[in-house]
């Protein structure tokens, strides 16, 4: 299969790989997809007081587009508002690096995980307003 | 001695034309034209005898007892559908059912499920861990009403040569009549239909060196006498079992690249094994949790086909984009399923997703070995400082206590 120039740069040049520290209340981490389906996404936002995502990381176990698709992701994701995050869509990624049909479900995991990050910080954040209120 | 690139280590996909050959087939395309099967002139004649040498050539690397017994074909895919097919249509009075292996080439298992459904009985054999059929298996398989066993002598993907010999022993006891997809080992592992007992075998130029679009089919004439029902009807050629004027430029090609294959095949054999377990040992030496598919001691020479755990087989290809290799993931087939040679021999999806396949043949050099091996260590390491399941794997998780969202 033949890929887009944009999809061989990502592939080759991935941005934010990284691991942030799942531990941390201000961290979000999304893992997606399974090793027997041939990928899986783990990525993770760092959101400040204000709610914008100012760190993002990935790291993708799957096929070039796979790895393209998520090193997008944290690309487009940081300095956004997490609503803003959350409205990307997979449509976007597939335009942007022009994913062929057979390349579609990778984008559709990258926008699963961007997805489950915010939900996993969001479900950390609830968690600990929780706590504080139990406290008080 | 700089190394030049691409290289190439798909040899089990096809290879390149032998200059030898190359040279001996161009006249044939312009000067000695003629119709093979002209018989009332010199450029008939002259064509025909080019065949017919030829087929002694080809005859000789496989040891038959005559080159009467070599039919021409397009390809392999044609020799194992005419083979099986044609033997089907012609035995089925004396029974309606086939014995292959879950390991087949798809010429072969697309063409028993078509007879399946044309009302065959067909029993796919497993094969072992490391992709062997045991013979006892196709012993036990055996009925009354079985007309024709089918097995590879070598594996595509994972190189695994099959015990010939002793399933040979077997159907001729049993007098069933037993058909080999000889493609990937001739030449390369010891072949010979006298002493294996095979009575039809499907061959090809193009993964000989040799050139593509040409292919033959060995149907023994005595002891027993193989029937066989043609497939395309025509003219007659070939002993009334492949119509079609014959590819004469092609065939004279084939005789060659099988000339050179028995004077030479052994001793390139013996190189090209050293050459690959050079790439194995480097590899598997200096990288953890990589493992072989197939068998390592019942193995096709140039063949290596390992699983880089945690490393998705489309993203390492890209990653040595300047290797021509072949992987088992989904990703790289059109139907998004893992190799079903690897899920037969119970290797995991997530391996299968994993493996590389290396063919090596007979332009490889040491150089080249080296530089490849080199190159695959840095790239694992790469995608593995990216992949998500290397980092669980080195904190300890067990990836399969995972709850996974499957997709």
């Amino acid at each position: 299969m033949a890929y887009s120039e944009k999809v061989i740069d990502h592939a080759e040049n991935p941005r934010n790989v990284g691991t942030l520290d799942k531990d941390d209340p201000n961290v979000g981490t999304g893992l997606v997809g399974a090793p027997a389906c041939g990928d899986v996404m783990r990525l993770q936002i760092k959101v400040n007081d204000d709610g914008i995502i100012e760190d993002a990381k990935f790291k993708t176990f799957g096929c070039g587009s796979a790895i393209a698709s998520s090193s997008l992701a944290t690309e487009w994701i940081k300095g956004k508002k997490l609503e803003e995050a959350e409205a990307i869509r997979n449509v976007d990624i597939v335009n942007e690096l022009n994913l062929p049909p057979v390349k579609i479900h990778c984008s559709v995991l990258a926008e699963d995980a961007i997805k489950s990050a915010i939900a996993d910080y969001r479900a950390k954040q609830a968690a600990r307003q929780a706590a504080k209120a139990n406290a008080q | 001695m700089a190394i030049k690139l691409p290289i190439f280590m798909d040899y089990h996909s096809t290879t390149p034309v032998d200059p030898r050959v190359l040279e001996e087939m161009l006249p044939y395309f312009t000067e000695k034209f003629g119709n093979a099967a002209s018989r009332s002139h010199s450029f008939g004649w002259t064509a025909e005898e080019a065949v017919d040498r030829a087929r002694e050539r080809i005859a000789k690397l496989i040891n038959a007892s005559s080159e009467k017994e070599i039919i021409f074909t397009s390809g392999a895919t044609e020799s194992n559908n005419v083979a099986l097919k044609g033997v089907a249509e012609f035995y089925k009075e004396k029974g309606d059912h086939i014995i292959t292996s879950v390991i087949e080439h798809k010429a072969v298992l697309d063409t028993c499920k078509r007879l399946e459904k044309d009302g065959f009985r067909v029993t796919y054999l497993p094969v072992d861990k490391e992709g062997l059929v045991d013979p006892d298996d196709v012993r036990k398989a055996i009925t009354d009403k079985t007309i024709l066993v089918s097995i590879m002598l070598a594996n595509n993907e994972i190189g695994t040569v099959q015990p010939i010999a002793e399933i040979g022993k077997i159907t001729r006891e049993r007098g069933v009549l037993f058909h080999s997809d000889a493609v990937q080992g001739v030449g390369k592992v010891p072949f010979d239909v006298q002493a294996m007992n095979v009575d039809l075998a499907s061959i090809t130029a193009h993964k000989m060196y040799g050139p593509k679009g040409v292919g033959a089919l060995y149907v023994r004439r005595s002891k027993p006498r193989v029937r066989l029902v043609a497939q395309m009807d025509g003219g007659g050629h070939e002993r009334g079992m492949r119509s079609g004027t014959l590819n004469v430029p092609g065939i004279v090609g084939f005789g060659k690249a099988a000339e050179i294959m028995a004077q030479e095949g052994k001793e390139e054999s013996a190189r090209i094994l050293a050459l690959r377990e050079r790439l194995r040992e480097k590899i598997m030496g200096s990288l953890e949790e990589v493992h072989l598919n197939g068998s390592l001691v019942h193995r096709l020479p140039g063949n290596l086909n390992v699983s880089f755990n945690f490393v998705e087989g489309e993203a390492m290809m890209m990653a040595i984009k300047d290797v021509a290799v072949s992987s088992g993931s989904a990703c790289t087939s059109a139907s998004l399923e893992p190799s079903y040679v690897l899920r037969a021999l119970g290797v995991g999806d997530e391996l299968a997703h994993s493996s590389i396949r290396f063919g090596l043949g007979r332009y490889n050099t040491e150089e080249e070995v080296d530089y490849v091996a080199d190159l695959v260590i840095q790239k694992v390491k790469h995608l593995r400082d990216m992949s998500p399941l290397y980092e669980m794997y080195k904190e300890g998780i067990d990836l399969k206590s995972v709850q996974w969202v499957a997709h």
